[in-house]
């Protein structure tokens, strides 16, 4: 689909030539990639991608997890080498061997996880890296020029604050000092608001804009559509390492034209849900506190209980204990009080003492927790069952049964990878996802512990994740739903609960949902409102 | 970063290397590029041995001649090479686990210790049959180093102590305790060494069998090769086939993943460490036994030592520990031959330098990228 407009605009292009000045209506785009291809063993991650940036325009590269949105910004950042095709930096025929190269022409990178040294000052964060003070390090002197180029672009930030003090959006502010600092003219964000609050992406977005005044350009990497609508005046959409839409402006532009660009077929936003045959209570957790990493209280006596066929939702601002709450469910953080799972207390017992009865958990953090990143998709399918028939033959783990489990679980859950002998590290998100979400939900669990099962996942991905807990639902699983989006929240969850620095602060039923009173509750605003709203807006918005 | 400067004048040549990252290595890299690396590693070795006036030729000739030269010299490379297996299975065992085992020379003290102990105190009577001896010196060996493992698995799996400054702390605890036991209370007429075992207590050799089979006369390989040939077997099927192998792996990969997976880690560090010090025990047992048939000061040349080199050129794999420990034990015959010590371990230093940086292409791949008229650099080049 789309293919009809893969050529990019400007057909006779490949005749202009950069200083030709009487080019005059159309000078040459910032930056140009054309018929970019780039092969990894077993995939073709760019397969002859044509991208023009205008100058001055925020351009967005919309597209799921593993469509090559990455991967092509990393060959023009010159982290790659492309295999074939070529960059144009105004024109000009470029070769990038390193990040250095790229942003001596005027091209830098805002990476989604941050490269800075936490111990050291902005000012100091800023210089790593450069020639510029060769001798002698005049602090006070590039304490005001980083100082004066933050105020430029409404980039908030105090330039001897040392980097752990700083918030998340203030770190990011950082990165693109960084860029900024050693004179790129073109921004490359890869998904830059993953990892901001909504105050803080309206902030983000305010900077791109005064940027773009002053003739800066830049991509902007993404999968929300909500976004991409809000900053970007044009769009190219990418899917499986094809371009299916280069180059639309985004006044005309709407969600449901971009999401079927990106995933190839209509989403439908909403699950069809048979009302539930709600049964009796399978998980009851009865006056847990607990702790936190820090030592300091995480949760202050949380009592909940969760049906068979039941979808409880957890809602609330992210660290007021929802980690903890699915930490102590599982076995994982010793607490006090009891968690019931069909009536035997599986808190402060091993965590396989809560496996055996029944109590499956999708983590949080998918590479830290949830999968053996260097490990096959086989010996990641079968942790939580190579004890047992018929993958466990006494002693030894019989390698065909093994196998056989992972290579009908890999087809059944849709997981594309090129084997299953492949390691986890290389799936992109979603299919690790949809490794853990097989794992889990075939482990023949009664109780389910999901926490933000769909952070960081595209359009398509979210989808299967919502349709299998559903399913899950309907088999009559009870389910631990933690979740920072209202949204997903209130189109899964029977009863949401909302927890609010380590204690439920109040449990409503979906149906009489009214998404004010619970960011009210989520805020701790339903009595007093407190610091000026913090996140809140976060699912509202959405 | 993922590119290198080649050294020299910048802009003359038209080509750069870049390395990119691999993500997926066929079957056959990673022996070639082991074999690579020996290559290299020889090569250099050559150049210094030239360089201080020796003919690196003939020095290898001459290693070769008197490790594998004749019959009666590969016997000798097993001899040397039986504690080198089973240290080597030691190290490479825990080091699946990313467990840093380098105790292996006090866990083979020990074992050697427990062995000697069983003759010495004595714990079995005078005239009980050899068979019987020896398997209660195999098992006493075993225990010895186990226990000796088993103290840094204590202190790392309860209270989260570094293991690699544990278990190195505690090679030279063994070594001193054995200095207590051969100047003290086993040692014969004052002298460093204990009385020679009775021979019940000595591992059958080849040159045993020579009144039947003449050829087999002089060779000194003993029975303790042939058990670590079968421990190599049972490391194998630890590691590649049984569930507690699987959990090695899964702790080593990724120790978050296995506790979420509902894995005891303690319980398997306290296992592994107790299975690896064992087998580092029964080296002892068998140079106690088949070799010097008494125990005394320094009859260990760092076994426990090479044996990490070992492990690591095995890459973890308990089968290719075995040819590995052959060529080392090749390496330690010959070195005596050449050069009490000095070429011998430096072979062995480079050797072990040239792999770990081998690594590199396992990780990544070389590229030859074709330098394109360059944008004219503002910042960096000015």
């Amino acid at each position: 689909m789309g293919s009809d407009r893969d050529p990019p605009p400007g057909p006779d292009r490949q005749t202009v030539t950069a200083q030709d000045p009487t080019a005059g209506i159309d000078p040459p785009p910032a930056v140009e990639l054309r018929g970019i291809v780039k092969r990894f063993p077993g995939v073709v991650a760019n397969d002859g991608v044509d991208f023009a940036l205008a100058t001055g325009e925020v351009h967005a590269l919309l597209g799921e997890n593993g469509a090559g949105k990455s991967t092509l910004m990393s060959i023009l950042d010159g982290l790659y080498q492309p295999d074939e095709g070529e960059i144009l930096v105004d024109g000009v025929r470029v070769a990038f061997r390193s990040p250095r190269d790229a942003i001596s022409a005027g091209l830098g990178m805002v990476h989604q996880h941050f490269t800075l040294v936490a111990s050291m000052t902005v000012t100091e964060n800023v210089l790593i890296g450069l020639d510029a003070p060769r001798f002698r390090l005049r602090l006070d002197r590039a304490h005001e020029e980083v100082a004066r180029l933050a105020e430029a672009h409404g980039l908030r930030v105090d330039p001897k604050a040392r980097i752990w003090q700083l918030s998340v959006g203030e770190r990011q502010r950082v990165e693109i000092l960084k860029v900024l600092y050693r004179g790129a003219r073109v921004l490359i964000m890869d998904e830059p608001t993953a990892v901001l609050a909504p105050q803080e992406v309206d902030e983000l977005f305010r900077t791109l804009r005064s940027m773009t005044a002053s003739g800066h350009s830049i991509v902007f990497i993404s999968h929300k559509l909500g976004e991409v609508l809000a900053i970007a005046d044009r769009i190219t959409v990418m899917r499986r390492g094809r371009v299916t839409a280069a180059a639309l402006p985004a006044a005309g532009a709407t969600r449901a034209q971009l999401a079927t660009l990106m995933v190839g077929r209509t989403i439908t936003e909403s699950h069809e849900r048979a009302p539930g045959a709600r049964g009796d209570v399978v998980l009851s957790i009865q006056d847990v506190e607990a702790q936190g990493d820090r030592g300091t209280p995480a949760l202050r006596g949380v009592s909940l209980d969760v049906h068979a066929g039941e979808i409880v939702g957890i809602a609330g601002v992210a660290g007021n204990g929802q980690s903890e709450l699915a930490e102590v469910v599982t076995g994982l953080r010793a607490c006090s009080g009891r968690v019931l799972v069909g009536g035997d207390d599986v808190a402060n017992r091993p965590v396989r003492s809560a496996i055996q009865r029944g109590v499956a958990h999708v983590p949080e953090d998918r590479h830290g927790v949830g999968s053996a990143p260097n490990l096959s998709l086989v010996d990641n399918l079968i942790m939580k069952r190579y004890r047992s028939e018929p993958i466990a033959s006494g002693w030894a783990i019989d390698e065909a049964a093994a196998r056989k489990v992972a290579t009908e679980l890999k087809d059944a859950y849709e997981v594309s990878a090129p084997s299953i002998d492949t390691q986890a590290r290389l799936l992109s998100g979603g299919n690790l996802q949809r490794i853990i979400l097989a794992r889990e939900i075939e482990s023949g669990s009664r109780v389910m512990i999901a926490v933000q099962p769909t952070r960081g996942l595209d359009v398509g991905a979210v989808e299967t994740v919502h349709r299998l807990l559903i399913q899950r639902r309907a088999a009559g699983a009870a389910i631990l739903l933690v979740s920072e989006e209202l949204d997903e929240l209130l189109a899964l969850a029977d009863r949401i609960a909302v927890i609010y620095e380590g204690r439920i602060v109040g449990v409503i039923d979906t149906a009489d949902a009214d998404v004010e009173h619970l960011g009210l509750l989520m805020t701790g605003g339903d009595k007093e409102p407190t610091e000026p709203a913090r996140h809140v807006a976060g699912g509202l918005a959405g | 970063m993922t590119s290198l400067t080649p050294g020299g004048p910048r802009l003359s040549s038209p080509w750069t290397i870049s390395l990119e990252p691999r993500l997926a290595t066929s079957r056959w890299l990673s022996p070639a590029l082991t074999a690579g690396a020996l290559v290299v590693a020889l090569v250099i070795s050559g150049v210094i041995l030239a360089l201080v006036g020796a003919d690196p030729i003939r020095v290898y000739i001459h290693i070769l001649g008197s490790s594998l030269g004749s019959v009666g010299v590969i016997s000798d490379t097993l001899v040397k090479s039986t504690p080198l297996i089973l240290t080597g299975l030691a190290c490479a065992l825990a080091f699946r686990m990313r467990l840093w085992n380098i105790g292996a020379e006090g866990q083979l003290l020990l074992g050697a210790w427990a062995a000697s102990a069983v003759v010495l105190v004595p714990l079995v009577p005078a005239g009980t049959p050899g068979v019987i001896v020896l398997s209660i010196m195999l098992v006493a060996g075993f225990l010895g180093g186990a226990a000796w493992g088993l103290i840094p698995g204590v202190l790392r799996a309860r209270f989260g102590v570094n293991e690699i400054i544990a278990t190195l702390m505690l090679n030279f605890i063994a070594f001193a305790w054995i200095q207590y036991w051969v100047f003290g209370p086993w040692s014969e007429g004052g002298f460093q060494l204990t009385p020679t075992f009775p021979v019940e207590a000595w591992l059958p050799r080849l040159s045993d069998l020579a009144a039947a089979v003449p050829a087999f006369r002089g060779l000194t390989v003993h029975a303790g090769f042939l058990v670590a040939l079968v421990a190599a077997g049972i490391v194998w099927w630890i590691v590649e086939r049984s569930a507690l192998g699987y959990e090695i792996r899964l702790i080593g990969d990724n120790p978050r993943a296995a506790r979420y997976a509902g894995i005891p880690i303690a319980r398997i560090i306290l296992l592994v460490f107790a299975v690896s010090g064992g087998l580092a025990g029964i080296a002892g047992m068998a140079e106690v036994s088949g070799v010097i048939h008494r125990l005394q000061d320094n009859f260990s040349p760092g076994y426990g030592y090479t044996a990490i080199i070992v492990a690591y050129l095995a890459k973890f794999h308990p089968l290719r520990v075995v040819p590995v420990a052959i060529l080392f034990g090749a390496l330690v015959l010959a070195g005596r031959e050449i050069q009490p010590s000095g070429v011998p371990a430096m072979i062995q230093g480079i050797i072990l330098f040239c792999l770990i940086s081998s690594e590199v292409f396992l990780r990544y791949r070389v590229r030859i990228v074709r330098r394109l008229p360059a944008h004219r650099a503002r910042g960096t080049e000015a």
